[in-house]
């Protein structure tokens, strides 16, 4: 009898031993599922041929991708080693502590100047200036636009734009512009549109596409270091900058009260439309001639400036930050060590990745490797973010309420609209304990 | 009958030889199945209840502090909250009707001697197996402005179902009776064929007319098995949500379900997302005694 209980536990502690030693040898890291992804699979592949150490990216659909982690992160799941998170989770995921605390990391290798500023800004410090910081710039973004080469060149339309608004037909300098291309190109009777702008209210969406026109507009979401947001989410800035954003959804092919970066490639791909707004990040399909038919027509430009000069867009991106709950810490340490080597930076951009590395971003061979790398550039030097206080799903969702009916449906005024919102943000900060 | 084989057990059944009594029997097969209703029914309801009266966060560490009534007064004071319960009685208003016009009619169509009756019945049953998300993506892309085939087929030009705030609801309530109809059928030819010949008979003897002969022989004998399927076709509709989920993002298709899943998983507001839930609860059970009333009304004409 002693010997089969001495063997059963020979046995399990065998197991054990073996389950430890393959699990220190493996590391997962959680994304959304998307492009970049992938990139950052061949990435770590390489990792994996340099230490042994394997390292499998899993990743989520986008509209499950906050709920599936924060999931994960409140039932104190060792799961995933590493997360790719959104920028505004970076409030909410440090004060519940589901984040290390990476601030050490941060100082030792000095990555507040390695990296481009508004991604240490808005990726990695929180709260705004504190000088803390909880996850390494991994993939920059912000949105940008796309645009038909071979509509606009087309010397008949030339010529009709230049009779018709009495300036040239180019890629536009500003928002007025913006929404004259937009307004000329739009022929329904062709089943030609002339803009694909964002709209889907079930995350960040449309938030996203009327925060690039609030930006360029001069406006702000509201203070960010004291929580005020009356008469600056709800300026006359902001509903200028709304009502534009409404009058060019009167610009965009039929049904287009859902879309996303999924449907806004499509208005590039499938002929729909002359402009479409869409993330940094899914700019490779566009160049590539199997994901887009009109791959060799398709240009880039940078969001444009507002009446007043100002240029600002809508930050995307995520930062890398590790699990407090994971079991391979240490070696999740390792990786990231690996991760901010300028030759990583360098080969994480030539496998797609739009690298945060302000070194690598200001090469002449970066600038010039793709047709919107230097759009990418200028844009990640004005890029502006949403809320990222604990409660910003709150805000988020109060945000598509009130500002959806009015920009699909033209329910109400745009002034109506963000007086509310303002209202709602209040009584939400002042729940909190944030006023 | 039943409390005879409840009581004795075969002396020379197999059971019995292994040193099994009846009762051992009946605990062996009773015992998992409510110790499971406990652990993932009664008590979740249960901690929720709890949970409902505090500010409770799932995503944070902070601990739950009693906050009373609040939520439910805050809720109950939400206009966002009642537009959702507006929307949501008008999809099952909506939705059930449908079901039942569609279903009922379909199986008074095929209540009678057809060829190939077994086969169209099984292939009118299709709809309902499938799942709930494939259902949405596919009217997602018949009801597409562009190259939609409904669009087409009726001669709509651009028409467009699911971004017009007015028509979104209508058309995820199509996709439903599409898809439900069938189960309705299915219920309603069980109960028509339960019908009595010689009734028909009867009638005809008498020179009843065929809507006399509707309204007084055929619904009253169907309606209760008819109200079992509306029953359940209304507490299904109260809480859709794939299919209004995956078709469209319009605030007017914003169904309870919807925006509970929002406060609970998007917001993490766990504990006024109970309070929510309860809420919900308590009308669905509501509802459902009205109609389980009426039922046994039914039953007893």
């Amino acid at each position: 009898m002693r010997k089969t209980v001495a063997g059963l536990m020979a046995g399990i502690s065998f197991m054990f031993a073996c389950g430890t030693s393959a699990q220190s040898q493996e590391l997962t890291i959680f994304w959304a599922e998307w492009d970049p992804a992938n990139y950052l699979q061949e990435l770590v592949n390489e990792y994996e041929a340099e230490t042994g150490v394997k390292i499998t990216v899993e990743t989520t659909p986008w509209a499950d991708f906050q709920t599936k982690a924060f999931t994960e992160f409140n039932a104190k799941g060792s799961a995933y080693d590493m997360v790719v998170g959104d920028s505004q989770w970076i409030g909410a995921a440090s004060e519940a502590g589901h984040y290390v605390d990476l601030t050490e990391f941060f100082n030792k290798h000095k990555l507040n100047e390695v990296m481009a500023p508004a991604t240490v800004k808005y990726y990695s410090e929180y709260p705004a200036n504190s000088g803390k910081y909880w996850s390494i710039p991994a993939e920059g973004d912000a949105v940008g636009w796309s645009y038909r080469k071979d509509w606009f060149e087309d010397p008949k339309e030339m010529e009709a734009f230049k009779a018709k608004y009495g300036y040239d037909l180019a890629p536009p300098k500003d928002w007025k512009q913006l929404r004259d291309i937009a307004e000329f190109f739009h022929r329904p009777d062709q089943k030609r549109y002339g803009i694909a702008i964002y709209t889907d209210n079930s995350y960040d969406g449309l938030v996203m596409g009327v925060e690039n026109a609030i930006f360029s507009f001069g406006g702000e979401l509201g203070d960010y270091s004291t929580y005020k947001v009356d008469g600056i989410i709800n300026s006359e800035k902001n509903v200028k900058a709304l009502e534009t954003y409404r009058e060019l959804y009167g610009f965009t092919p039929p049904g287009w009260a859902k879309s996303f970066f999924v449907e806004n490639n499509q208005a590039i791909t499938e002929n729909l439309a002359a402009m479409s707004m869409n993330y940094f990040a899914f700019f490779p399909a566009l160049v590539n001639e199997a994901s887009n038919p009109n791959a060799k027509v398709t240009g880039f430009f940078a969001n444009p400036a507002g009446p007043n000069g100002d240029q600002y867009a809508a930050l995307g991106g995520q930062g890398i930050s590790i699990v407090s709950y994971s079991e391979n810490k240490e070696e999740a340490m390792k990786f990231l060590e690996w991760f901010i080597k300028d030759e990583t930076q360098k080969r994480w951009a030539e496998l797609g990745g739009y690298t945060a590395s302000a070194k690598v971003l200001e090469s002449e061979e970066f600038q010039n490797a793709t047709p919107y790398n230097k759009a990418f550039y200028e844009t990640m030097f004005k890029v502006k973010d949403f809320w990222a206080t604990p409660e910003y799903a709150e805000l988020l969702i109060q945000m598509n309420q009130r500002i959806y009916p009015y920009v699909t449906a033209g329910q109400g005024t745009a002034q109506e609209a963000l007086d509310a919102l303002a209202k709602d943000w209040n009584a939400t900060f002042k729940k909190y304990g944030r006023q | 009958m039943a409390t005879v084989v409840m009581t004795s057990l075969d002396s020379k059944s197999r059971a019995a030889s292994r040193g099994l009594s009846d009762i051992k029997i009946r605990n062996l097969f009773i015992i998992p199945t409510i110790l499971f209703l406990i652990v993932f029914n009664i008590f979740p309801l249960i901690y929720s209840l709890g949970y409902s009266f505090t500010d409770f966060r799932a995503s944070t560490n902070a601990p739950a502090t009693f906050v009373g009534l609040q939520n439910y007064r805050e809720l109950l004071n939400d206009p966002f909250i009642w537009a959702n319960f507006a929307i949501t009685a008008k999809y099952v208003i909506v939705s059930v009707t449908g079901q039942v016009v569609v279903g009922f009619g379909t199986a008074m169509l095929l209540n009678r001697e057809i060829p190939f009756k077994g086969l169209i019945t099984t292939l009118l049953l299709l709809p309902m197996m499938l799942s709930m998300a494939v259902v949405g993506l596919f009217w997602k892309l018949l009801y597409d402005p562009s190259f939609g085939i409904i669009n087409y087929a009726l001669g709509l030009g651009s028409f467009e179902w699911l971004a017009n705030p007015d028509m979104a609801l209508y058309a995820v309530a199509i996709t439903d009776i599409w898809m439900w109809s069938p189960f309705v059928m299915l219920l309603s030819l069980a109960g028509l064929s339960a019908v009595p010949r010689h009734l028909y008979e009867a009638a005809a003897i008498d020179r009843a007319g065929p809507f006399y002969t509707f309204f007084r022989i055929t619904l009253p004998l169907v309606a209760p098995i008819l109200m079992i399927a509306i029953i359940f076709r209304t507490m299904e509709a109260f809480k859709t949500f794939d299919l209004a989920y995956i078709l469209t993002s319009q605030p007017t298709t914003e169904v309870i379900s919807i925006r509970l899943y929002k406060m609970a998983f998007q917001e993490w507001q766990t504990g006024r997302s109970c309070a929510l839930a309860y809420i919900v609860l308590i009308m669905v059970l509501a509802i459902t005694n009205i109609y389980v009333k009426y039922l046994n009304r039914v039953k007893e004409r």
